[in-house]
């Protein structure tokens, strides 16, 4: 496994909820990014951020590791979620809100 | 670099034969898109997957030469149904 990768697996394995994203949750770069904390905020979620941005390795690697071709991209307890878009959708049928009441 | 919606849904199309496909330019830009993509293949597979399927037809254009392209998939409502 490659640094980058290794270093992305650490990152999820022991961070129960992790967003991968442009920029910070204050100052997000790109609107899916900003979309999708407006999303774990409204949740009132416990979450780490990752600025890819800040990091051209995990911002490459993070589209191998969950074979995803863009950012932002959510984690929760480990398991790959989905993009903004699939958050959107989770959050509007509320399996976002259960997924997370458990980890939270 | 833009990308015409006509080309979106040939790509789309081309790998998922029975897909229903609605595009919308968001921006009028040629550049940022919204894709609703409604196909029977896409029954059983997890959002994951769906999305990851047309991501694949569309050939790692997304994130690169594509880069905003706001997806829902879903099965034919019927399908569900039955």
């Amino acid at each position: 496994m490659s640094d980058a990768q290794s270093r992305i697996a650490d990152l999820v394995r022991s961070n129960d909820v992790v967003l991968f994203m442009k920029g910070t949750a204050l100052f997000p770069q790109c609107g899916f990014s900003s979309r999708a904390v407006a999303i774990l905020d409204r949740l009132g979620a416990n979450y780490e951020t990752v600025d890819v941005l800040q990091d051209p390795e995990v911002r490459a690697g993070i589209k191998e590791f969950s074979d995803w071709p863009t950012i932002p991209q959510l984690y929760v307890k480990g398991e790959f979620v989905g993009g903004s878009d699939i958050m959107m959708e989770m959050f509007e049928s509320g399996e976002l809100q259960q997924l997370l009441g458990a980890e939270a | 670099m833009p990308m015409p919606a006509s080309e979106i849904e040939r790509l789309i199309k081309a790998s998922i034969p029975d897909a229903e496909v609605v595009i919308r330019d968001l921006a009028g830009d040629g550049d940022h898109y919204a894709a609703r993509v409604v196909s029977r293949s896409f029954e059983g597979m997890s959002r994951i997957k769906q999305h990851q399927a047309v991501y694949a037809a569309l050939g790692g254009r997304v994130g690169g030469e594509l880069h905003a392209l706001q997806l829902e998939t879903a099965v034919p409502q019927s399908e569900i149904n039955q």
